[in-house]
């Protein structure tokens, strides 16, 4: 249970800069995401908290102390690797005592918190085996399991999901959320996977490009993002941008619309014209795929009850001028 | 799966592995054959009749007190190689995997001996040591230690020990470095977050992962011990003082071609060939299945 602020908190790699002064303030218990595409420094970010990577400005704190010096066992912290990083000499049981043996905890204790840990996890079947007798699945818990029984003020999860097949991903997903709020531990949680983002974070921070583009509520940031960078990554399917000056807005400015809120209309009606390309019918919802005047992809989101417009026609598109997010050339909001 | 490549005939295969068998055959099974069957006689000094003994050689040798010596000597001098060169390569290897910059030029700096061959690496050692003009015996005079080898037991079974790891490390460097290498980054970091420093990390976590490769460097490194550090020997001590270092296949050579007991000599050979069998035995069937994870 702690805190843990981040000071414009910067990362350089000799001359680069890969992190350009980070802000954030997480509340006790707080489930904070870091979401950006691969490559925009949310790991390097993760690792600089847990203190795998040197800090090269700024200050982090945990709980109000300062942690930049401290080596990472120090910080109380206790993370999940995308790989999972179990020891594979080693059994299920001894994989998560590693760290209490270490700590040189009483060996009743040890067995009490482990098996504390399996029953929360399920994982009672599989103490005795090697992490390679394991299925993903079961790898991912005993990872988790290893991070619960030292009981740390801070979790972090560096794309825990992203070796799991789809359904286990919801799955493990459910778990993990469920799982943080029972212990009540402050979590920081890496992913590229918007979805994840969005379920299950109390607040999160999208990342672009070594710099924070915006920190909010996932559904804050859905409904108001501050960037064309924002409005593009979350969401799915992804923001429409058009020019401005082919709806009659102002030059050198781009206009998003999010695709559930444009309804196909009869072709001249509505705010633009469309000539459908395919439609993607998922039952509940379809997707209508369109190119618009000046030759630029539009997708349209619909009921699954709504006619589909057959390939190839010409269609209106309409939407309020309440649902437009207007952004300058440099991608703000404005 | 291992993917199969099957041929349709008999002969193809056969003329592919020919060239090979017929290595084998002239160069390993042929003189092993000769060795077995002359360890059954004694041959007259000058090589013009042989007298069958049947296991005569062998009975003579196991109750020989400088053939027993030898086998003493041998271990002492496999274990002493096999431990310097691996604890040594391991140490390197270890600094090696951590640094960032220069790690190019530091591995191939320490990959260099392992091109030397034995007998010339003996050389050099020996030149550095001579007990006349070896600069290592001069400082160490200047130290106030005399440094004879060839009057000193220890200092000449030390030199050879010393001549024959030298080599020996860049090879075990090399397989240590690689297996380090092969040890997930993430699983470091875990232990590390777990609490381990760097000394309990290497006890608990690297050493462990590492065994496949040092069980595998263990069996070689004795079998060269064993069976190539005679260029070494030869080139240093001759064996001496006092056969201090005459090691099983030093003696081999010592007493079939320098004492001319070619029966004895035979024995010998087939004894050794015995012990490399178990060896390779030993490798094969109870390491390579026990240590992979």
């Amino acid at each position: 249970m702690a805190t843990v602020s981040l000071e414009s908190l910067k990362k350089s790699y000799g001359k680069t800069e890969v992190i350009h002064g980070v802000d954030i303030d997480i509340e006790d218990g707080e489930f904070i995401v870091i979401v950006g595409p691969s490559g925009c420094g949310k790991s390097t970010l993760l690792r600089m908290v847990a203190g795998l990577e040197g800090v090269s400005e700024g200050e982090i704190r945990i709980d109000g102390e300062r942690v930049n010096e401290k080596e990472p066992m120090d910080r109380d912290i206790a993370m999940v690797f995308q790989n999972y990083a179990l020891y594979p000499h080693m059994s299920v049981e001894q994989n998560m005592a590693y760290g209490l043996k270490i700590a040189k905890m009483p060996k009743a204790e040890i067995n009490a918190r482990v098996a504390e840990a399996a029953e929360l996890l399920q994982l009672e079947p599989y103490l005795k085996r090697r992490p390679r007798q394991l299925s993903g699945g079961q790898r991912q818990r005993v990872a988790m399991g290893r991070a619960i029984v030292r009981r740390p003020s801070v979790f972090l999860f560096d794309e825990p999901l992203s070796n799991l097949d789809a359904k286990l991903r919801v799955q493990m997903r459910l778990e993990i959320k469920k799982l943080q709020r029972e212990l009540g531990v402050t979590a920081l949680y890496v992913t590229h996977d918007q979805v994840e983002a969005m379920t299950l974070a109390d607040r999160m921070i999208v990342m672009n490009d070594g710099a924070v583009d915006q920190i909010g509520a996932p559904l804050e940031v859905y409904a108001n993002p501050q960037t064309e960078f924002v409005a593009g990554f979350i969401g799915s399917p992804p923001t429409n941008f058009i020019a401005s000056e082919t709806i009659g807005g102002q030059a050198g400015t781009k206009t998003g619309i999010r695709p559930e809120h444009v309804v196909i209309a009869p072709v001249g009606q509505g705010n633009a014209t469309g000539l459908v390309l395919y439609a993607e019918p998922l039952g509940a919802e379809t997707l209508i795929h369109l190119t618009i005047a000046g030759g630029e992809a539009f997708t349209v989101r619909q009921d699954g009850a709504v006619a589909i417009p057959a390939e190839g026609d010409q269609v209106g598109l309409s939407w309020s001028d309440d649902v437009e997010m207007r952004f300058d050339a440099s991608g703000r909001r404005f | 799966m291992e993917k199969r490549v099957t041929f349709k005939g008999m002969w193809l295969p056969l003329l592919l592995v020919l060239p090979q068998m017929l290595i084998t055959a002239v160069f390993f099974f042929y003189p092993a054959g000769q060795a077995v069957w002359q360890s059954l006689f004694i041959p007259d000094p000058f090589g013009l009749s042989m007298q069958w003994v049947g296991l005569g050689n062998f009975e003579f040798l196991l109750s020989d007190p400088y053939y027993r010596a030898s086998f003493a000597t041998t271990a002492v001098f496999s274990i002493l190689v096999t431990v310097v060169s691996m604890g040594v390569a391991l140490y390197l290897a270890v600094l090696a995997d951590r640094l960032i910059k220069g790690s190019g030029t530091y591995r191939t700096l320490l990959i260099w001996p392992y091109a030397v061959a034995p007998a010339v690496a003996g050389v050099l050692w020996l030149f550095m040591f001579n007990t006349r003009v070896g600069v290592v015996t001069w400082y160490l005079g200047q130290l106030g230690y005399d440094w004879n080898h060839v009057l000193n037991e220890g200092e000449a079974m030390g030199l050879v020990v010393v001549a024959s790891s030298w080599g020996r490390v860049s090879y075990n460097f090399l397989f240590f470095l690689a297996g380090l290498q092969a040890i997930p980054k993430s699983v470091i970091e875990a232990a590390a977050i777990d609490g381990a420093r760097f000394w309990m990390r290497f006890r608990t976590i690297v050493f462990p992962l590492l065994s496949p490769t040092t069980f595998f460097l263990l069996v070689v490194n004795i079998v060269y011990a064993f069976f190539e550090t005679f260029g070494v020997i030869h080139t240093i001590t001759s064996g001496g003082p006092q056969q201090a270092t005459t090691i099983l296949v030093y003696k081999v050579y010592a007493d079939g071609f320098v004492g001319q007991d070619l029966g004895s000599s035979a024995a010998q050979s087939v004894i050794l060939l015995l012990i490399v069998s178990v060896l390779t035995v030993i490798q094969f069937k109870f390491i390579e299945r026990r240590v992979h994870y």
